[in-house]
């Protein structure tokens, strides 16, 4: 079974049609790096795959649940959908700790003990096992990106969404963010990652996406669609970026 | 002196009165603006309505008017019988709660779309998001505005001496007449309305530190 299957995916914001047709599939433990330039689509796409934007037609299932259908709870299946923001978007009134273990305990109903040392568990995964009582507002871009992560992998999701997580970074350390995805992408979680790391989408992606316009342009593995793109469009946008 | 020391205890009295309203009033009133403010911005029209006419229903007229309607107007009803204090209290806290709804509706929107979507893609109810995320965050952002309507809220109690309630104001009223010495009760009046107050914001700043987001 995929992890992820998206039939006719359509999403306009007013009378602005931003995806157009998307179709594709996401199989379990896959990474998938979705590039193209800005306006393509390509965050909203992910936004649509937990549902924070109302799909405007088509059919999203993820995991089994058909997301797109009125009667799922969509809350019981972003439980099981990570996601990581360009923004970080800790909370800034929790400590680390506390961003890490609320949504288990509050959410999940997990008892605190439990929340904490897998939260413990997560940051010491993440390099950042000092700072579980600093507050996010104490951290480096870096740092708080790593909790982010932490934060999402807290709720055992089974897919993990990436909206330019290394946009917002200095570039000294974007690094440790990658290593940390790096590290998730080897132990089979599945992962997709909006990106401008043409790098990060070459090593680590099993399968990348281009979009342009409000579609999928092209979809190959890294080496065929950095190697030798078949479209113009493509080859236009990778001649700007690489 | 004489004035002070035997006017003093009466007016303390008097304090009593106004103390227990004013902190009953603020804290429906502070549940009425929470409930208006998420009328407010729910998405069901005919509640952003229902919120939108309240607020200016009470922005639009003065607490007097608001005082009396309740008070004598209310009362004049077959079904309703409010004594002084229920109507001193509801007043208040009717005026307090259309002015705190526009501070926490502010304070709501003034939390960045990032925290609730955090939030929700964690899986959290929208319940859950105001409750746990949104309005901690968005307290601590409002905790001056309501400072300072509350003070204000303080010293429109001032006004219920006008139906009658033995609060400060009225007990000073009393005094300044059997003593023929407004000059000095209003002034000690003046100085323990000042008082409390002064306590109040010194309580208020003390909270706007301890929950000071780090």
């Amino acid at each position: 079974m995929s992890m992820i299957t998206v039939k006719n995916l359509k999403k306009s914001f007013g009378d602005h049609e931003v995806l157009k047709d998307i179709n594709a599939v996401i199989e379990e433990k896959e990474v998938v790096c979705v590039i193209g330039p800005s306006g393509s689509g390509k965050s909203t796409f992910l936004r649509c795959l937990n549902k924070l934007e109302d799909i405007t037609a088509g059919e999203v299932v993820v995991h089994g649940h058909t997301i797109t259908d009125p009667k799922v709870n969509i809350n019981k299946v972003r439980q099981e959908v990570g996601m990581v923001f360009q923004h970080f978007n800790l909370f800034p009134h929790k400590t680390v700790l506390e961003n890490i273990t609320i949504a288990p305990m509050k959410v999940k109903g997990a008892d605190k003990k439990a929340a904490v040392d897998k939260a413990m568990d997560l940051l010491e995964k993440v390099g950042l096992k000092d700072k579980a009582k600093s507050y996010p507002n104490q951290l480096s871009g870096g740092q708080k990106q790593r909790v982010a992560i932490a934060r999402a992998l807290a709720m055992d999701p089974k897919v993990l969404l990436f909206d330019e997580p290394t946009s917002a970074l200095d570039p000294e350390v974007v690094g440790d963010v990658l290593a940390v995805m790096k590290q998730l992408a080897v132990e089979g979680m599945t992962m997709i990652v909006v990106t401008h790391e043409m790098g990060f989408a070459r090593e680590v992606g099993d399968r990348v996406i281009f979009m342009d316009g409000g579609y999928i342009v092209e979809e190959d593995k890294p080496e065929a669609l950095f190697g030798n793109p078949q479209h113009e469009r493509t080859k236009s946008f990778l001649s700007k970026v690489l | 002196m004489d004035t002070i020391i035997n006017a003093f205890p009466y007016l303390m009295d008097g304090l009593q009165t106004t103390l227990y309203i004013f902190v009953v009033a603020i804290i429906l009133g502070f549940i009425i603006g929470l409930i208006v403010a998420l009328f407010r911005l729910s998405p069901f029209k005919i509640l952003n309505f229902i919120a939108l006419v309240f607020v200016n229903a009470i922005r639009g007229t003065p607490f007097i008017v608001q005082l009396f309607f309740i008070y004598f107007g209310l009362n004049t009803l077959e079904f309703i019988s409010l004594d002084r204090v229920p109507a001193g209290i509801i007043t208040v806290a009717i005026n307090a709660g259309a002015y705190f709804s526009e501070i926490i509706r502010a304070g709501i929107q003034s939390i960045d779309k990032g925290q609730t979507e955090a939030a929700r893609s964690l899986g959290f109810t929208g319940g859950q998001n105001m409750r746990f995320i949104v309005l901690p965050q968005a307290f601590r952002r409002m905790l001056p505005a309501i400072t300072n309507q509350a003070i204000i809220s303080l010293k429109d109690t001032s006004l219920l001496s006008i139906i009658g309630i033995a609060d400060i104001m009225q007990r000073g009223q009393v005094q300044a007449s059997a003593t023929f010495d407004p000059l000095n009760v209003w002034l000690i009046v003046g100085i323990i309305y000042f008082v409390i107050i002064y306590l109040l914001s010194l309580l208020a700043s003390y909270a706007e530190r301890r929950f000071d987001i780090k």
